[in-house]
This record gives structure tokens, sequence and C-alpha cells, in this order.
């Protein structure tokens, strides 16, 4: 979230879309009501069934599933047209004013410029912001490439031209209205199925915040997995951040684009690397091409990038400071200058190592062992009957777990006979983890807050703490390199493991040392303020690229100083009556509790809403000043024109997204689902994205209409259920007993089929069996002149469980149902919006 | 709130002779409103009263809902009734009530109820079930307008949500308040609450447009100590069978102002075995012992 739960409340319009929070975050979801009861505020919910979030709604529209960026920039075309957006924040906060290069197209036929068909890749040079005084030889700013490889990437220009009058054909403000003038009412209805009369309502009960331009108002976007899990769900959230920037509510309370996280630290896995192609705290991985540390930092490290009279933070140009401090941390005295802090002992990414290709790479019998931690790798994934092949040619497979679940008895899947299991030959090793209540530590909730949790009971019988568990095989495994070597044994022999327990570190000593600290004094030379040697840093302006600060995440830097444990601390108090609470807990970065904070504030450092003061300009102390801790330049004179964007290079917000940072287009486009009903009405004949990633194994397959798959289904939670582990609790079994499938009433009539009666859904893929659950939530709808019906079904339900156990289900997972075909960008498979077909049984 | 303050007896059922104690104290009425506009239908109030109460868990079968089970059970007191409803004007309504024991001002369990001690009304409003007294006749169940009271086959008597008298008495909110995430419940004083459900329904009026929005206090009963602020208060069937205007049954209402003492004198023969207790003593623990184990062998839900 930019913002946070509780900023929610200091909500004027809320718009609810690919996400459920009534029905997956309750608790966060009493600032929805807060806002609501206390401020007026409406919601507008759009989802493919009408939800428990939507029974609250002011308005709600039923959407078919994956259109939504349709939709959106509907809204996007809505609010051009009808002046709802602040001409002061779109001039000075977005890139609206920069002229784009010579030679970008925009995707009227499907595809942007630099398509290459055989490589189904973009060349991304013409992605790029034009360079004052450049011409023809834009591409000659190309100097800071890589090297080794053999085509330099596209880097931004220095000095990019701009047109503040908004009138160039080619300012990313002509460009924007130009891509969204084509999702018109009609076109929009054609594509999601929404009424064109309930759209505009929509549009414009949304955009009433920003009538005129008047800023006193704000509007937030709150939106979960079910924009992301798509084969163009980043592009989704783009286009979310697109109006947000336009009305400008980013950077505001009650504002913002705000996604809600799943699990209690999903956000903690994501910001401590969780991903392939990330390290902690967003830093890059290497690639092959980073030879050594100064190539790999001269790739990451941006450079900025903005009009000659601007100023831009660039935040990111402390990418040495922060990689540096992070290799501290891991190989500590063992990474020297002399060896460039040890770069090479890190993995390097030659290809994509992404959920859905790990799975593949196995049942492709390249990967042969996986360690599964805190996960149900056989439930989750998409295609899950491959997953299920797959670990069929393992040689062996670790899992820790507090319930014995699908993953370790993938061998017992449904439909495996004995022949069958006596021929599987994978070691299956099952460790007796901790729950969540045995634990300490902290979770990172959605709004960025790092929250210690204390353990309530210990662990039962034999079960261990994960960090025992992990820190017991990571020891082994140094044990056997240090007696029989290996390949690279520097990595593991050299990882500084300082802990007072090493068989079981303290997870408080794991947060301190994610925090940092000085290994020599360093002074800040602005405050004149000194770190002594390892004393915790106070925050992340201390960390260095010489190597005399550690710190295992730059984010976290702040959360366990020499004040003590920031993220224990538990002072509800909130003078300033924003749902700040600056001394409850801590969030990153530095405790802002709404990030770009600056972009609340006029050119002159006004708070566009005097009621909502978050930070301000003070003109007496020449420093920004607030509520909230500013996301600024502490010191930056709002005349010198410094962008409240400070992670981007720009120092603004990105309307257009350059040189490829988002891979499918630099503006979001509508692609139809990878299995579609029909033809994109935009483009038929580029009718998907053109580089989402779909496999090509003898079980990955992928249904069309004209095979009979004809009903679009989407997948989803309850409330009563948390993935897969309550279906071991007799009391959530008690609240829904048994897994069901909605299906339109009208539908459910035309097929004779009632409700409690089982139905038989079928994709490509496999099939599942459950009981009807015949609703009138959802309705049909139509979908470009066809009739079209969408159904549900909720994920909980597998093998193993007590429902299961007693006979009473089917036992197959619903991801036997849904298709590998991932999003581009973060590589998210489409869990949403694929094609079935449904008997009765 | 103390224990003594809270529990005062206010009418006991099958007793002859004035209360004790009556009319000594002045506290006010408590009162649990229920916001059904901003309910979510989360269940985090049913689970709480089970846990808090202790219960044995009910078997549920799927019965195309969302809804946990057809109606209250003996061991199930809090209950979210889950509503799909079209409207005339072709509006679109999915419908969450919290259904549970209302505490009527004029409780026709009570009314109906022929064994001493075995309801007791509060002078906060609760109206509170003594299973040690109950004697199993089931009078109440047809006494009561909203269905509520539920017999256990296993321990032959009646059960039914005690707004958390126990908590109340010691000055804390009933547990289905506590765990509301939402806020859509509240606890407090009658007159608080009541005034606090005119601000929502005159929100929900001007602000939402729903012209009909209302509080309901059925005043056929003399008022309730569960009072709901609903979108649509001039059709509460739609919320799962709220009647608009709920009565006692005429019959109990004969009973309980001709032919009560009579009646009584007759039950109090018929009964000999039953144990007379005074509850002018003070007030006791109204916690039922549910068995230990679940021997109800009733499936909460039959399939279609
Ligand atoms: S709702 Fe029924 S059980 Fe509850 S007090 Fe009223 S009459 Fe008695
Ligand atoms: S806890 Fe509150 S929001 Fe949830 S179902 Fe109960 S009354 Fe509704």
């Amino acid at each position: 979230m930019t913002n946070g739960w509780v900023d929610i409340k200091n909500t004027d319009m809320m718009l609810i879309m690919g996400g459920n929070p009534a029905e997956n975050h309750p608790c966060g979801f009493k600032w929805v009501i807060e806002a609501k009861r206390n401020r007026d505020a409406k919601i507008v919910v759009v989802d493919p069934r009408f939800t428990r979030t939507a029974s609250v709604a002011d308005q709600f529209l039923q959407i078919r599933a994956g259109s939504d960026i349709a939709f959106l920039g509907g809204l996007i075309n809505y609010a051009l047209a009808n002046n709802r957006f602040n001409h002061e924040y779109l001039v000075n906060y977005t890139n609206a004013a920069f002229i784009v290069k010579e030679g970008f197209k925009l995707p009227e036929d499907g595809l942007y410029s630099g398509y290459d068909a055989t490589a189904r890749t973009y060349d991304k040079s013409t992605w790029n912001y034009e360079e004052v005084g450049a011409g023809a030889h834009a591409s000659d700013t190309h100097s800071h490439a890589v090297q080794s490889s053999p085509v330099p990437p596209p880097t931004l220009p220095p000095n990019v031209a701009y047109d503040l009058s908004l009138q160039h054909p080619r300012c990313v403000f002509q460009l924007l209205k130009q891509q969204y003038s084509r999702y018109t009412p009609e076109m929009v209805e054609r594509i999601t199925g929404i009424p064109r009369e309930r759209a505009i309502k929509a549009w414009e009960t949304f955009t009433s915040i920003r009538q005129n331009g008047d800023m006193k108002k704000a509007g937030t976007i709150i939106y979960a997995v079910g924009w992301t899990q798509h084969s163009s769900g980043t592009q989704t959230i783009r286009t979310a951040a697109m109006i947000q920037l336009l009305l400008g509510n980013v950077g505001r309370a009650g504002g913002g684009v705000n996604a809600l996280r799943g699990h209690s630290n999903i956000q903690g896995a994501t910001d401590m690397a969780g991903i392939f192609d990330i390290l902690p705290g967003y830093l890059k991985m290497p690639v092959p091409a980073d030879t050594d540390l100064k190539t790999y930092l001269t790739r990451t490290t941006p450079k900025a990038s903005k009009p000659k009279e601007w100023d831009s933070f660039n935040y990111w140009s402390n990418t040495p400071a922060f990689t540096v401090s992070l290799l501290k941390a891991l190989y500590g005295d063992a990474a020297t200058k002399e060896n460039d802090f040890a770069f090479n002992w890190l993995p390097k990414i030659d290809r994509k190592y992404s959920w859905a290709e790990i799975w593949d790479d196995m049942y492709n019998g390249k990967v042969k062992a996986m360690m599964a931690f805190g996960m149900n790798g056989v439930m989750i994934g998409p295609n899950a009957k491959k997953n299920i092949e797959a670990l069929k040619k393992a040689d062996f497979l670790v899992v820790c777990e507090i319930y014995p679940d699908e993953t370790s008895e993938f061998w017992r899947a449904p439909g495996t006979t004995p022949e069958e299991m006596a021929k599987i030959n994978t070691t299956v090793y099952r460790l007796p983890g901790a729950g969540f209540a045995e634990k300490d530590g902290t979770f990172v909730n959605s709004a960025r807050w790092l929250q210690w949790k204390w353990a309530a009971v210990p662990p039962p019988g034999d079960c261990r703490l994960d960090q025992e568990i992990l820190a017991r095989i990571f020891l082994k495994i140094r044990g056997k390199y240090q007696q029989e070597g290996g390949k690279l044994p520097d990595p593991i022999l050299k990882a500084s493991w300082n802990y007072t327990n090493p068989n079981n570190p303290s997870l408080a000593e794991v947060a301190k040392e994610l925090n940092g600290k000085a290994l020599a004094d360093v002074t800040d030379p602005k405050t004149n303020t000194t770190i002594k040697a390892d004393q915790q840093l106070p925050g992340f302006a201390f960390l260095r690229d010489d190597g005399s600060t550690m710190s295992g995440n730059w984010l976290y830097c702040g959360s366990w100083t020499e004040a003590g444990a920031m993220i224990q601390r538990r002072d509800p108090a909130d003078p300033s009556g924003l749902g700040i609470h600056a001394n409850w807990a801590w969030s990153w970065p530095m405790n802002r509790r709404v990030m770009y904070n600056r972009a609340s504030c006029d050119l002159n450092g006004k708070p566009w809403d005097p009621d909502r003061k978050q930070i301000w300009w003070s003109e007496a102390k020449q420093k920004w000043a607030g509520n909230d801790v500013p996301d600024f330049k502490p010191d930056s004179d709002p005349k010198s024109h410094m962008g409240p964007f400070i992670m981007n290079p720009e120092g603004v917000g990105r309307l257009f997204v350059p040189i490829g940072a988002v891979a499918d287009g630099p503006f979001p486009e509508h692609y139809e689902p990878t299995e579609s009903l029909i033809a994109n009405p935009l483009h038929p004949s580029q009718s998907n994205n053109p580089i989402a990633k779909r496999f090509k194994s003898d079980m990955d397959k992928y249904g069309t209409p004209d095979q009979g798959y004809n009903i679009i289904c989407t997948t989803y939670r309850l409330t009563e259920h948390y993935h897969y582990w309550t279906k071991n609790n007799p009391m959530n079994v008690q609240l829904v007993p048994e897994p069901f499938v909605e299906i339109p009433a009208e539908l459910a009539d035309q097929m004779g089929l009632r409700g409690g009666e089982k139905v038989k859904v079928t994709s490509a893929r496999a099939d599942y069996i459950a009981k009807a659950m015949v609703t009138k939530r959802i309705k049909p709808m139509m979908v470009d002149g066809k009739k079209t019906y969408q159904i549900g079904i909720p994920i909980h339900w597998g093998y193993r469980g007590i429902a299961e156990d007693a006979g009473k289900t089917a036992k197959t997972p619903a991801n036997y149902l849904s298709p590998a075909a991932i999003d581009p960008n973060a590589y998210t498979p489409e869990f949403k919006g694929f094609l079935v077909k449904l008997e009765r049984v | 709130m103390s224990d003594r303050k809270t529990l005062q007896v206010q009418r006991i059922s099958g007793h002859p002779g004035p209360v004790a104690g009556a009319g000594m104290q002045r506290e006010e009425q408590v009162c649990k409103l229920i916001d059904t506009t901003t309910c979510i239908g989360c269940k985090a109030c049913e689970v709480a009263c089970v846990e808090w109460n202790d219960m044995p868990f009910q078997p549920t079968m799927f019965d195309n809902t969302y809804q946990t089970m057809p109606d209250t059970h003996w061991n199930y007191w809090n209950l979210i009734k889950f509503n799909e409803v079209t409207n005339e004007d072709g509006t679109f309504q999915w419908l969450m009530r919290k259904h549970q024991c209302m505490h009527c001002a004029d409780p026709g369990c009570l009314a109906a109820c022929p064994a001493d001690g075995a309801i007791v009304q509060y002078r906060n409003g609760i109206v509170d079930f003594q299973e040690e007294n109950c004697i199993g006749c089931q009078f109440c169940v047809s006494g009561c307008p909203f269905n509520v009271p539920k017999f256990s086959p296993t321990t032959k008597k009646v059960y039914k949500c005690t707004l958390c008298s126990d908590r109340v008495g010691q000055g804390l909110e009933p547990a289905c308040i506590k765990a509301c995430p939402t806020g859509c419940l509240h606890f407090g004083t009658k007159s608080d609450m009541l005034m606090l459900a005119e601000k929502r329904v005159k929100q929900l009026q001007t602000v939402s447009g729903f012209k009909e929005a209302g509080t309901y206090d059925p005043q056929t009963i003399g008022g309730t100590s569960v009072v709901y602020v609903l979108h649509d208060a001039s059709n509460p069937e739609k919320y799962g069978g709220l009647p608009k205007n709920p009565r006692i049954p005429l019959s109990f209402t004969i009973w309980k102002n001709w032919f009560k003492p009579i009646g009584l004198i007759a039950s109090m023969m018929a009964f000999a075995g039953v144990i007379l207790h005074y509850v002018t003593e003070g007030p006791r623990r109204p916690q039922p012992q549910p068995p230990v184990k679940e021997v109800d062998g009733g499936e909460g839900k039959k399939e279609n």
C-alpha cells in the first residue's frame, strides 16, 4: 500500500476492484466502514460476483473477469474528457509534460513499436523520452551500457524535453489521451459486459472528488490478487496508478494505490526477496553480464532524468550504499574492498526462475529436489496436476508443515493407483514446523508496518521453529563443504553466521542484523551526528558504499536502532487524528505512513487540504515538517522544484513508463485473458498479451470456445477459511463444511440444476467436482454481443482435511483447473478468468 | 457496572408474588445495536459466541448458502442470516442479519414459561434462561415471536443467547460485540444505542438513498434490548423473517394476564418434583452446561 489500513478512514471515495476486502480482510475493512460512517465516503465495487464487499457498497458493477484494464481505461478517458484532474499536480508531479521519442507507436493494432514476433519480445528503444536537442541520434545516450552485452539496454536521457502547455503531439499527456480515447463507453461495454450507463455512472462517481480540478477531496483505490492474477496483471495495477496520478490522489491521506496483501507477512516476504529477480530491499538480482560489482552497480543505479530546470532526488542513486551494506551483512569480514565485497558470491540469474517455471523445470527433469516451507506447493500453483506429476519425477522433497498436506502427500493424489504409487521414487521428508502463535518475530502488514509479535505458546512435541530447522540444515551443509569441499564453497563457508545460538538464531538478533549497524564510525556531514562502530544505525541515510556499514535490508534500516526495537512499540496515540500512529510499530521507509507525501502539498508546499495536514514546508525552519515523516529531501525548498516521486529518476510519477520497466508497454492496453470467449474487440488480430508466457509441456493445454469451453471461471477465497490450513480445524469446517461452485441462477435453470446437486467443471487441463451453489449474485452478462456466464470456485479444499478425510469431497484441488499463463512482469499466473465447461454429475 | 447493579431481577417466570428487590434500582437498560447496513457477514460474532460459551461443535452440511446453518441451534445461539433479495425496483441486495435473542421488554418466552425461575428478566433488559430450573416443556419456544429458544433432546432443556449476562455483569461487552471487526455492532445503554441508530438512519436516508431506512425496536412487545438498523424498515421480513409486528401469541397473553396465578398453582402441583428456587437472593451465572460430547445427533442442515 502507498498508504495504510488506518488511512482508509480518511478517504472520501473508494474504488474497490480486484479485491474483496470484506471477505478476505474483514479486520482491515473496519476502516472502510469508518470512512463511510464518518465522512460519508462512497464505495464503488467492481467484481465478477456480487461479493460480501459489494453488499455494503454504494454501487456494484459486475465485470467480466480479466477485463479490468478496459474499465479503468474508460475511467481515464472519462476523467480526461470531463476535466476531472488537477492541472498543477499533473504538470508538476507526473511526466505528463515529458516528450516521448519519435518512433514510439501506440498499440492501435495491439502492438507497441519494436515488437519482434519470433522472439515474442519488444525492443524498447523507442519507449523513451526525447532528449533536449536530440534529433535523429537520440540513441547515443546509451553511454552507460553494460559493455559485455551485445545490444546495450536503453537508458533514460539526463535532460528530458518537455512542454508545460501539454500541447506537443508527442508529450505524454497527448499520447495518454490518444491511447484511451479508444476506450469509449461502447467499447468498454463490449469488453467488460458492464452496461455503458452503469460504467459512466461509476466513473462519474469516482472522479467526482476532482470536480473541475478541485483538490480538497481524496479517493483511494483498493485492490488485491483479483488484479494481479491475470496475464496482464501488472498493467492493471499500472492503470490504477495512472488514474491516481491523474486525479492527484497519490501521496494524500485517504488516497493512494492500495494493495491488500493476502497473508499476514506477504509484504515481508516480498521485501526480503521472496521473488527470484530481486535481492532484499528490491535491489536487482545480478545477471551473468555483471562480471564485477562496478558493472552491476552501473547497470542498476539509475541516473536522474528530468527537465533541466527541475530537481530530482533520485533516491535509487544510493544503490551502491545499499548493495555494499547488504554484502557486508551477508558475508561479514570476508567481504572486503579488495574482493569487490564478495559480489561474485551472489547467485546470478541467467533466465527466469519464477514459480511456474520452477515446476515446469521439475516436470522436465531439470529440478531434482524441492524444499517447501510455509506453502502448500501442490495446491497454490496453476495447473496443479502437473505439479503432482513433477514431484513424482523429483529425487526428494522436504516439507515443513504443521498438518499433513497435499504437497507432502502428493503421491496419494486422487486417481493414483497402488501400482502407480509403487513406481514413485521420490523420498519425502516431513519436518514438524511451528504454527504462527508458537513463534515470535515480525509480520509486515499491507501498510508496510513491521510489527513484532510474541509467541503465545511453545511448539508442541518435536516441533521446531523455522529458523532452527533452517539453521541446522545450513550448518550441516556447511560442515559437508568444510570436509569435502565443493564447486564454489565460499558463499557457504564464509556466510556471516554470528548468532549467539548458531543452531537456533534468535529472531531479535536477525531483526537487528536486518536493520544494520556501523562497522566503523560513520558521520552524517549534514547533521554532524556520528554513529560509533558496532552501534545500530538510526536510518538508511547512514548506509555507506565503502564497507563501513552493514544492513540486511536497507528498507528496514531504522527499525531496530540504539533506541531499541521500533517494531515492538505499542503506543496507539494519534495526535493529528489522521491515523498516523507514529509510535505504533514501525513502517518502512523510515516510519513514513503515507508514501510520496510531498504530493499532499501544492507546489509551494502547502497541504492541498488544510483539514488533512500530513506534511508542509516550514519557511521559518527552511525544512519540511509534518504529522507524518516527510517522504522527501528534508531541506529541499519548493522553489527548487524537486519531484515528489523520489524513487523515480524523473522525480515525478509515471503516466508513461519508459524503457520497459513494465515489459508489455509504456501504457496499459486491454488484452484478452489467455483463454477467452471473444476476440479482442480493440484488435482481434492481436487478442492476447503478446508477451505473456505460456508453457509448452504436454500437460500445459489451453482451451478455446471451439472446444466447448464456454463458461468463464474464476477462483477465490472465503472469510471462513484460511487457504489450505483451516480445513483441518473443526471450527472453520463448521462454518463452511464443503467445497462448492457458485453458479448463476439463470444458468442453473437452463441446466435444470438445483443447489446442492453435484456439478463437474472441466477445463482443458482437468476436472473438478463439487456441489452447486445456485445464486442470484452472479448474473448473466452480454460480452461483445454474446450472452456470457461466469462461475466461481473457492479454493480451500484438497485431499487432506476434515471433510476430505471423511469422504465428503471429490478431493481434487481447484487449481487442477487453472492455466499456467503468466504475467510478463510479476510472473503471476492467471488464476482468474479462464475457460471451463459445466455439466451435472 | 458491577454485577449487583446490572443484573437486577425484574420479572420471574411462573413465580407468585412480587419480585424481591424490584424497583430498587434505576439503572439504565442495556442494548445491543446491530447495524445490518455495515455488517459484512464475516461470522466473527458466530465464532466468538461459540467460543465464549464453550459450545460443542455442530456438524453442518452444505445448503446452497453462505449461512452456517438454517436456524440457530441449542448450541449455536448467534447466526448470520444471508438473504439474496431482488427488490421491486429491480435492485439487488445481499442482506446479512445477525439473528439471536432480541431480549424483548415484554418477553413471550417468559410469559409462556410455567417453571419458576427458568426465565428471568433483569432490570437491565437481559432475558436469561436458568437451565437448572427449566423443565423442558418448551412453552417458551411457542411463546417467542422470533423463534429463538432451542430445545436440546439430550439435556431436555432449552437454550438461547444470554446477551453474555456473565460478561455484562462484570462490566464487559458481549462477546459478539468484542469480536465484530467492522464496528457494525455496538453495545451501551438503550437510549445511547437508539441515538446512534437514529444518526445512522438519517445518514442512510440522506447520503445513501435508502428512503425507507429505519430502526427496528418493535413496540408491539414493548421494544427490545437488541435493536437493528435496516436499509428498509418497511419490510423487515426480507432480512430472513424478521417479523414486522412481533406479538406474543394470544394464548400466552391471556395466560399471563388472567390465568397465570391459577395455572401456576396447577403447574406447581403437577411438577411437584421441581425444586422451587428463589432468585431473590441475587443474580447467578446463567451459563448453560452443555454435555461434554456431541450427543445430539441432529444435523444442522439437510441436503438438497
Ligand atoms: S426473542 Fe424470544 S427468547 Fe428472546 S426474549 Fe424475546 S421472546 Fe424471549
Ligand atoms: S462480526 Fe459483525 S460484521 Fe461480522 S458477521 Fe457478526 S455482526 Fe456482521
